[in-house]
């Protein structure tokens, strides 16, 4: 009985998957169009930050977008980000109309926005709001979770959040919707299945929380991008700390925003209690993965080369561990 | 002039069907907990051992719905299994669809003799089984439960499925307001028994109406030595009575003899089939006077005597398994370990039993393997075993920390058992009253302590067991910490080990055996981590209090 009911299932889900990809086919032809030109819109923005602004010799408030990292002290999380944003020249120099965009906080856990486990939902509500305004078509928030996805949505605040800001919450919890991709800069890490939010979207924010991490050492911006594949268990089993850093020669976020609001000091990455949980009030944006870790890593209070999965993403060249070779905005709000 | 009561039966009927059975479909956790056990009030099983648990502990109007079913049937008869049981209402359902197919002459029924020796026969055997401290006869014949499981095992996941191809469909458009939810099928094996009873059931109701309620059913046959005792009863008036016969070819349970004119009663169900289809209003519910005891009063009596002692002989057996829950025997539960190909360190040495069963004695002598709390839990742990409690324990949910692990502050389970193999945590407040006498605000902070160990935070289901040879850090010598990451309270925390390298750690006194560690183990076949069941469930120590030396940031690091 047991056979007929699978061989059922099987033909149901032929049909259905035969739908889809009739309907995909059609789709494609569209997004291909509307993705060249985003990627085009976005490689020319970066043309004209790092050179066109120099070459014209603009002044500082022009060129303020050069920019390689910046670094916030002092203020409400959501607040901190404006100020950040505005430092790089407004949202729309990263998301441009009609364009989708994925954010993907850390929703891991369920626990509240006090215990630092999960990025702050005030956080993520502005960076949508941002983005809307600034004309995307749809804005995704999603993350697999680590406990029950429904519980972490909710009990992080950050479902509730996103919504009211007008995203589109998107549960992680369903393998069929992870497609296989192959990492093509990874050395133990060579395919994975990603969520296809992600491979469907035009940008990627990534918005992880700054905190402590008893596998990896610390859960950052790299770290974070565990949360968009299915198969975790395989990043255990072979060399955790290679595998965080071959998945950003997958995709690299276009923009990097750590919440170090809370920063969860030990206990990581769940937290036992809120007394884990130092007040530190900062935040590091930048396009540059490793750059923002290797900020992140400082104020965590180590050293970047300490930490496995940065050290080996610098010495792969996948961004800049030094951060004295960057061109670093620090603000304080006090 | 008692037309209306059919089509009473039938909405009460359907609306019972369709709010029990939405407890066991409803993923979405669209049911607010506190109603479960409100709605599953007037179950007589689930009652009668929710009675049983309670029992001594107050909130005992709580678990009192087998008294009200018990004065409902010396009133009317057997009403509970057309209007209240849901097996009952599904068999109906099954009957009326079925006729609808069947050829008139066959759709006729008739009247047959009694299976007497049958339905005493189980009756006697479940309440002797009952004193050798084996729930397992219950467990298989209680309607509630048989559609529980029927509803847990066959249709929530063709209701998942049907929601998952509509999620996906909307999902490719760009809707995200339904979501997949994972089709949680555990053990196939487990399925094989409760598939043999749903197809005995439809077989039953297709073929032969009522006869599972009539020969196999426990409380049926004990409903029905009560219903000899009714006050009102269905009977039929011989002066307006022709013996056409028209009543005897409706009723689904075969009671009603034209040729005598007489009604068995205690096989009927009180559907009031037969009272709509006489034309001369010949056959209804009459009170039952002096005169017409005096027809058969021996038989009566007898009958009604003995389902009186049969009453008392299910709670007393019943009552001698709860008692005997409470002596702390240290053979409680005979346990199968579970098989694991490989590591012998890796064999758990007991099952884990759900927080809030208090025992896996407990547990498995109380819990009818309804199958509620596995279509409950939000995390899909609880599975139906098949014989990780033994044979006499099959069905009976246990932890799977393959498939999931159990959430650190939920108490969905506990909060849903109806026959309370799962105790529900009580509320603080509540419990200080109880519990203490007094009220929350009076407690001494060793009270508050004390109350705060009852919670489900601090129940040890498990403890956990770490095994070096297996780990990721021991064998291959990279970073891991999956356990560690998962530990709500940090009983398994990561330790300096080579380099930069941690080894994971573990402190039992802490633990409170949720699982997480073992479900996120990455090594296969063989975890390097496992969570020992506790026979009898203990009080997890608090975690220590980490507090953070340094002061926040002043200035920029860099």
């Amino acid at each position: 009985m047991l056979k007929n009911l699978n061989f059922f299932l099987a033909e149901i889900k032929k049909v259905v998957t035969l739908c889809i990809f009739l309907n995909e086919a059609k789709m494609k032809r569209r997004d291909f169009i509307s993705k060249s030109v985003g990627a085009g819109v976005v490689a020319g923005t970066g043309f004209s930050l790092l050179s066109l602004d120099e070459a014209f010799g603009n002044s500082i408030s022009n060129s303020q977008a050069a920019y390689d990292l910046i670094a916030l002290m002092g203020g409400e999380a959501a607040e901190m980000f404006e100020k950040g944003i505005a430092a790089l020249g407004g949202m729309s120099k990263f998301v441009q109309k009609g364009q989708t965009v994925v954010v993907k906080p850390n929703i891991g856990w369920d626990r509240t926005p006090e215990f630092g486990a999960n990025t702050t939902p005030e956080l993520i509500a502005k960076i949508v709001e941002h983005c809307l305004k600034a004309g995307a078509k749809d804005v995704f928030v999603f993350d697999h979770t680590c406990d029950n996805w429904q519980k972490a949505y909710n009990t992080s605040g950050i479902e509730k959040a996103a919504k009211a800001a007008g995203a589109k919450i998107v549960p992680g919890n369903d393998e069929n919707a992870y497609k296989a991709v192959t990492v093509p800069g990874g050395k133990s890490l060579k395919n994975a299945k990603v969520h296809e939010v992600l491979l469907n979207s035009d940008v990627f924010i990534n918005v992880p929380v700054l905190k402590h991490h008893d596998g990896a050492g610390v859960s950052f911006a790299m770290k974070n991008l565990m949360g968009i594949v299915w198969d975790r268990g395989y990043w255990h089993r072979n060399d955790l700390q290679q595998c965080i850093a071959d998945m950003v020669t997958y995709r690299k976020p276009d923009l990097n925003i750590i919440d170090g609001y809370r920063v969860m000091k030990k206990n990581g990455p769940k937290g036992v209690s809120v007394s884990n949980v130092s007040i530190e009030k900062a935040q590091i944006i930048s396009t540059d993965i490793v750059a923002a870790d290797a900020a992140a890593a400082k104020i965590f209070g180590k050293s970047p080369e300490t930490i496995g999965h940065i050290k080996i993403a610098g010495e792969m060249g996948l961004g800049q561990i030094d951060l004295t070779k960057l061109n670093v905005n620090r603000i304080k709000i006090s | 002039m008692q037309a209306y009561l059919k089509p009473v039966r039938i909405v009460i009927s359907i609306v019972t069907l369709l709010v029990i059975g939405f407890l066991f479909l409803d993923f979405s956790n669209s049911v607010p907990v506190t109603w479960f056990r409100d709605i599953l009030w007037l179950q007589f099983v689930p009652s009668l051992l929710s009675f049983l648990s309670t029992l001594g502990n107050g909130l005992i109007l709580s678990a009192c719905g087998f008294v009200a079913i018990l004065l409902l049937t010396l009133l009317f008869g057997r009403v509970y299994c057309s209007y209240i049981c849901p097996l009952g209402v599904f068999q109906d359902i099954i009957i009326w669809i079925s006729r609808k197919f069947k050829k008139k002459a066959k759709a006729h029924y008739r009247f047959t003799p009694p299976k007497t020796w049958l339905r005493y026969g189980i009756l006697i055997i479940v309440c002797l089984s009952l004193f050798t401290g084996s729930i397992f006869l219950v467990e298989i014949l209680d309607p509630y439960s048989n559609f529980g499981r029927f509803m847990s095992d066959f249709f929530r996941p063709v209701y998942v499925l049907g929601n998952n191809l509509l999620a996906n469909i909307l999902q490719k458009m760009g809707f995200y307001v339904l979501y997949p939810v994972k089709i949680a099928i555990g053990d196939p094996y487990a399925l094989v028994v409760p598939a043999f009873l749903l197809l005995l059931v439809l077989w039953c109701a297709i073929r032969k109406g009522r006869l599972y309620c009539n020969a196999f059913c426990p409380v049926g046959t004990l409903l029905g030595l009560v219903s000899y005792g009714s006050l009102f009863k269905i009977r039929i008036k011989k002066s307006a009575c022709t013996q056409c016969g028209k009543c005897m070819f409706v009723c689904k349970s075969h009671c009603i003899d034209v040729k005598q004119q007489r009604i068995d009663f205690s096989r009927c169900t009180g559907c009031a089939d037969c009272i709509n289809v006489c034309d001369r209003n010949g056959i209804r519910y009459s009170l039952v006077s002096d005169k017409a005891k005096k027809v058969t009063p021996d038989k009566s009596k007898r009958r009604f005597l003995f389902g009186s002692l049969m009453f008392i002989g299910v709670l007393s057996g019943l009552s001698v398994k709860s008692l005997a829950k409470n002596a702390k025997t240290s053979d409680d539960g005979a346990i199968e370990p579970e098989h694991n190909n490989g590591h012998e360190d890796a064999m758990k040495e007991n099952q884990v039993c759900p927080p809030g069963s208090q025992s896996i004695h407990h547990f498995t002598g109380a819990c009818t393997a309804c199958h509620l709390c596995v279509s409950a839990c939000p995390t899909g742990v609880l599975k139906p075993s098949l014989f990780e409690w033994g044979f006499f324990g099959m069905l009976q949910p246990y932890m799977d920390y393959h498939a999931s692990f159990c959430n650190y502050e939920c108490t969905k389970c506990s909060d849903v058992c109806p026959t309370k193999a799962i105790q529900p945590f009580v509320p603080q407040e509540e419990d200080a009253q109880t519990h203490l006498q007094k009220s929350l605000e009076e407690c001494t902070p060793e009270e508050s302590e004390l109350l705060k160990s009852r919670l489900k935070t601090g129940i040890q289901i498990g403890t956990v067991r770490f095994i070096k040879n297996n780990c990721i850090v021991y064998t291959e010598e990279t970073s891991c910490g999956s356990c560690s990451e998962h530990c709500p309270t940090k009983a398994v925390r990561m330790v300096p080990y080579k380099g930069e390298l941690t080894l994971p750690q573990v402190d039992t006194s802490i633990c409170v055996g949720c699982g997480a560690c073992e479900y996120a183990c990455p090594v296969k076949p063989n975890k390097a981590i496992i969570v020992d069941g506790c026979k009898v469930h203990q009080v997890a120590q608090k975690p220590p209090e980490d507090t953070i030396e340094e002061q926040p940031l002043e200035e920029f690091p860099f």
